[in-house]
């Protein structure tokens, strides 16, 4: 017993030892990001992988499609020159900050709101997106705009911010919080609720694959997306905002609004062209 | 840590609350339904078995989950509208009951046959044997086993947070999202769950000890 008590001392002692000596390499987070990415040619962006028009992947070529997708390629091709590759890793709401901070992926270009909670664990660029909270409702539905919420059940997902500003505009309307869009739109379409809320571009995805369904009322919240990068890399966050600004100035950016956005029922694209 | 227990209070003592209640419940009707099925399951009939067979075979092997989700957004499409607290104590309910019906048959025939015999020749009917000579003794028997089940019963019972059916598990995932203090969240969770399952697990080892 007493032999076998020394030979776990001396695997634990060892397993240290080898965990200090890796801490001795500089950690990937903290590496210069712009440097590393001009050598290899390329740049990682961590995207969503499930929603219509933004982010989707395609499960017949496996190719990632959709609006922040085509912006991605756009900007990498302004920081990196015309061969400069995107690389997209896939990410969730949960998942996007800890693989950002790692440094498994260089930006975050993921339906991310730019939130004070969040600047305190990382930076943002430039907003590219003028998103804000939207209504999803049935066709033929009652509700016209979000006042008419009060006594209704609304249904989104854990985690979003919408849940708050619902409380605030409209407080006698009972939330249910489900585990993500998707449950929420099936407990809508279930009867559960009377309504879904969330971002806009999120419920004018569901709208496209869900034809009995558009949304109403426009937008009663603002909520700039950003592109997410790491604290301390502000030569690749300068790189971004400068190619950002590119896209827009040379047309790219309405181009693709119009290519996604152009044709969702109950969608105003032209509120979110930039001139 | 207490500070997040302070400031969330009243959520987490709404979500307490209705963990609480689902688990009575669930807990009251699966007891009834499981020892019914039990019987079923021992009667000298085969038709009774073989419905006492396939209840107990359905709901013990489809998860928990699957049973739930069912109940929140099948049912209400085609038959009628009913809310995830409702759904999610149904769903446990049955599938509880599936467990306790193996369990308590489990007591049934540990009873030494002879007893259910002895009744029978003395006049009694089936029923009236069950009633009072067997299940008495079959009970005691599988008091620990059943424990288990209680136990289960609650902490299975964080499957409504999926249903939005505003218990703990609910309550704690949306404070959880709101403040980002994560750990110390599920922390107080837990410790709200310990709140009542530590009670039942004494409480039946009391009656353990009571009744053996």
């Amino acid at each position: 017993m007493k032999k076998f008590k020394y030979v776990t001392l001396l695997i634990t002692s060892l397993l240290l030892v080898l965990t200090l000596a890796g801490c001795g390499s500089q950690p990937l987070s903290s590496q210069n990001i712009l440097e590393n990415d001009k050598k290899s040619n390329t740049i990682t962006w961590g995207v969503k992988a499930d929603q219509k028009l933004i982010g989707l992947i395609d499960v017949k070529d496996g190719q990632e499609k959709g609006f922040e997708i085509d912006l991605a390629k756009a900007i990498t091709k302004k920081v990196l020159g015309k061969d400069g590759k995107a690389k997209f890793v896939t990410v969730t709401s949960q998942s996007r900050i800890p693989l950002l901070k790692n440094g498994n992926i260089d930006a975050i270009i993921a339906t991310m709101s730019i939130l004070p909670d969040r600047k305190k664990v990382i930076d943002f660029s430039d907003s590219y997106f003028d998103a804000g909270q939207s209504i999803l409702v049935k066709k033929g539905s009652s509700i016209k705009s979000v006042k008419d919420l009060n006594g209704k059940t609304v249904t989104s997902a854990v985690g979003s911010n919408s849940v708050d500003n619902i409380q605030k505009i409209a407080p006698k309307a009972r939330v249910l919080q489900l585990p993500d869009f998707a449950q929420a739109l099936t407990a809508l379409k279930s009867g559960q609720g009377e309504a879904m809320t969330t971002d806009n571009v999120i419920l004018a995805g569901l709208a496209v694959e869900n034809p009995g369904y558009k949304l109403v009322g426009g937008t009663f919240t603002t909520e700039p997306y950003g592109i997410g990068i790491n604290k301390g890399q502000g030569d690749f966050k300068k790189a971004i905002n400068k190619g950002l600004k590119e896209v827009i100035e040379d047309g790219t950016y309405n181009k693709l609004i119009m290519k996604w956005f152009g044709n969702v029922p109950g969608f105003d694209y032209k509120e979110v062209l930039r001139k | 840590m207490i500070k997040l227990l302070v400031d969330n209070w009243s959520s987490f003592i709404s979500g307490f609350g209705w963990t609480v209640l689902s688990s009575i419940v669930a807990l009251f009707f699966s007891l009834i339904i499981g020892s019914l099925f039990a019987i079923l399951e021992v009667m000298p009939s085969k038709v009774a078995r073989v419905i006492g067979n396939v209840y107990v075979e359905i709901f013990r092997n489809i998860p928990l989950l699957v049973i739930t989700m069912f109940f929140y957004l099948v049912i209400p499409l085609y038959v009628v509208k009913i809310n995830g607290f409702t759904a999610g104590t149904i769903g446990l309910t049955i599938y509880t009951s599936a467990f306790i019906a193996e369990t308590v048959r489990s007591g049934i025939n540990s009873v030494d046959i002879g007893q259910m015999e002895a009744s029978r020749a003395q006049g009694m009917t089936f029923w009236q044997a069950m009633r009072y000579i067997v299940l008495p003794q079959a009970f005691k028997l599988v008091i620990p086993p059943l424990g288990n089940q209680f136990i289960n019963l609650v902490k299975n019972s964080s499957v409504l947070a999926f249903v939005a059916g505003f218990d703990l598990m609910y309550q704690g995932n949306a404070i959880a999202s709101t403040t980002f203090e994560t750990v110390n969240t599920y922390i107080v969770v837990g410790l709200f769950y310990l709140v009542i399952t530590l009670p039942i697990s004494y409480y039946m080892q009391h009656l353990e000890r009571k009744l053996a």
